[in-house]
């Protein structure tokens, strides 16, 4: 990303105390928040969930126009700390408040926190921050945390984007909050590759579709003549890999995001489906059929000899590789009824792990190597996790049809999608793995196969 | 779907269940049929037999499907890809008509229900369609004539989320190619 830079504290420090010069911008009316915010389902208010963070609306050392779709930089401060506070909402850990109804620091303030007024408040931690524009339009925001109790900075960084960006600095403020406070790695400055359905059940249209990891910025990078569906970023976000219908015969294409242009990952007249990436982005696992029997092959992503993994009578499918690359989860219904197994990286020691009742099946393993989720179908489908040996199974969803469980980079959330019974709309959902925090993405139409991509640099 | 439609198609739950959707069909039909009335039929005498000429073209994919009378679908039991005696006989007259027009190639369309997974359905579909080939082939149609493709869940003709729709959407569907 050309106009996103980090900026090392010293320089950051730099440009805030030339800025700290100036008098600090006259109090302006709030803007509306944007309208891109999480529509969110509290499914569980224990008392563990109350870490209060009071998240205060960007100062700015001067009240400018900017380029952004947010207004003027006093507009955008509120808008900045309302993208934050979203993000910290529901994941289990946080109980943000703010920015409305809070009192805006001024620009003085940011480095230098009212302490008194936010213990009155009964605030655990604060969050302040500042939007500066730079004279070629491109943005510098400026985050901090600080811990009220102690009257301490536990964390601080800058950022300066483009206008069209902007959301970006917002993200990776709230992956510093959440990072520092709960030890975890950053994961709310990522994107999502999906399918946006539009249409009755029985003529359904189905588009290949990408969004930010809070629903922000969708686009369309299909028309819809073709049904698209199981997109999976790269690694480094360049391409998508994703099943179309186009020329009317199922085929996985690789996706240039760069170039707007696709190609067929592999020549063949037989259907293929089930894309996956490698960790490190130089293998893609696809599936083929051939005469009604599907195994899985591996292909240098750069191209080259397909490597046959499988070869059982039945049919195996999908495939996920553990972070290390060496082992790779799969489905097969070899033993009658779809169940996981896993394999080497070779296609060697193939076991079957899951042993529940019912069938098992899009298991998709943890970045964090810890757990692989899956689809647990008994009657019902739902989202479960295990771990790699099969052990400790438990669901983190109950509902009519949930399905294609997908993991946030840091192997916190686990992304999915439901549909509802008779109609069949869909919805893309977040849940963390205590199962008890859920919420649904704010796409505007029906939306599946969520695939989430890494952390952006 | 008309009722009369959903009458003749079969499942693959046993004759207990068939006659049991029947009944479930014709009480659906009974409760919806007021909004959606038919015309009025017109006097007697109007109500003959189409004429010939009016029919579809002799090899056409719409005398397929007039000659078929809903053989040209097969239906599967829930994660099952066999062909039983029903589907025979429903194959057996596909055959029939593919031999007789032998320059018409046909596309064999496998799905299934909504109640499984995306990917492992597209596999699935793919299953049913090369059985209802491998089918058509021992019959004596040429295999180099026939195309499969799977839809996966992704195409349901029954919209309802219960037995009876997903019974009608396990299924197998051959189309000509004009």
């Amino acid at each position: 990303m050309k106009t996103f830079h980090h900026f090392a504290f010293g320089l950051l420090l730099a440009v805030s105390s030339a800025a700290l010069a100036q008098d600090p911008a006259p109090a302006t009316e709030p803007a509306a928040a944007p309208s891109e915010g999480l529509e969110v389902t509290v499914s569980d208010d224990s008392e563990w969930r109350d870490l209060g963070i009071a998240i205060t609306t960007f100062a700015t050392d001067a009240d400018v126009p900017t380029s952004t779709n947010a207004g003027s930089t006093a507009a955008l401060g509120r808008a900045l700390a309302t993208v934050v506070a979203a993000d910290l909402k529901n994941n289990g850990l946080f109980k943000p408040s703010g920015p409305a109804g809070l009192p805006q620091p001024s620009f003085d303030e940011v480095q230098a926190p009212n302490y008194p007024i936010w213990s009155y408040r009964s605030a655990d931690m604060l969050v302040q921050g500042y939007v500066h524009a730079n004279p070629g339009g491109d943005l510098t925001v400026g985050c901090y945390l600080y811990d009220v109790a102690l009257k301490q900075q536990l964390a601080k960084a800058g950022w300066k984007v483009g206008p069209a960006d902007w959301r970006r600095a917002a993200h990776k403020c709230a992956d510093m909050v959440y990072s520092r406070l709960s030890g975890e790695s950053p994961f709310f400055d990522s994107r999502i590759a999906y399918i946006a359905e539009t249409g009755p059940k029985g003529h359904r249209m189905k588009r290949l579709a990408v969004m930010d990891s809070d629903g922000a910025n969708m686009r369309y990078l299909t028309s819809g003549q073709a049904t698209a569906l199981t997109p999976r970023y790269s690694p480094d976000y360049s391409k998508i890999l994703y099943l179309s219908y186009l020329n009317g015969e199922p085929s996985i294409y690789v996706y240039d995001l760069n170039s707007n242009t696709q190609k067929l990952l592999v020549r063949s007249r037989n259907a293929t489906f089930a894309p996956r990436w490698s960790p490190d982005g130089k293998w893609v696992l696809y599936s083929m059929a051939i005469a009604g029997n599907t195994d899985i092959y591996k292909i240098p992503a750069s191209g080259g000899e397909p490597q046959k993994l499988t070869d059982s009578p039945g049919i195996d499918i999908g495939g996920s590789f553990s972070p290390d690359g060496r082992k790779i989860v799969f489905e097969s219904d070899r033993s009658g009824t779809q169940q996981i197994y896993v394999m080497n990286a070779d296609g060697s020691q193939q076991h079957r792990i899951s042993f529940f009742g019912g069938r098992s099946a899009t298991p998709e393993w943890s970045p964090r190597g810890d757990q692989i989720a899956f689809t647990h179908i008994a009657g019902n489908l739902r989202i479960a996790v295990m771990t790699p040996d099969g052990r400790n199974m438990r669901y983190l969803t109950n509902s009519w049809q949930d399905e294609a469980p997908t993991w946030s980079p840091n192997g916190r959330i686990v992304q999915f999608f439901r549909t509802e019974k008779n109609s069949g709309v869909t919805s893309i959902w977040q849940v963390d793995l205590t199962g008890r925090n859920e919420r649904k993405l704010p796409t505007p139409v029906g939306a599946s196969d969520p695939a989430w991509g890494p952390v952006r640099p | 779907m008309p009722c009369s439609l959903i009458m003749t198609r079969r499942s693959k739950t046993g004759a207990t269940m068939l006659l049991l959707a029947g009944a479930l069909a014709l009480s659906a039909c009974k409760t919806t049929a007021p909004k959606e009335l038919p015309p009025e039929p017109g006097p007697a005498t109007t109500t003959t037999a189409p004429a010939g000429p009016t029919g579809p073209v002799a090899g056409s994919q719409a005398d397929f499907v007039a000659k078929m009378m809903g053989a040209d679908t097969i239906y599967f039991d829930t994660d099952k890809y066999d062909i039983d005696a029903q589907d025979q006989q429903a194959l057996a007259r596909q055959a029939q008509w593919l031999m007789q027009y032998s320059n018409k190639r046909a596309t064999i369309e496998g799905h299934a229900d909504e109640r499984g997974t995306r990917e492992y359905n597209l596999a699935l579909g793919e299953r049913r369609a090369n059985a209802a080939k491998n089918y058509l082939v021992s019959l004596g149609v040429d295999a180099s004539r026939l195309s499969t493709i799977s839809y996966g869940k992704e195409r349901p003709v029954a919209l309802g989320s219960n037995e009876q729709a997903w019974a009608q959407n396990r299924r197998a569907v051959t189309v000509t190619v004009d």
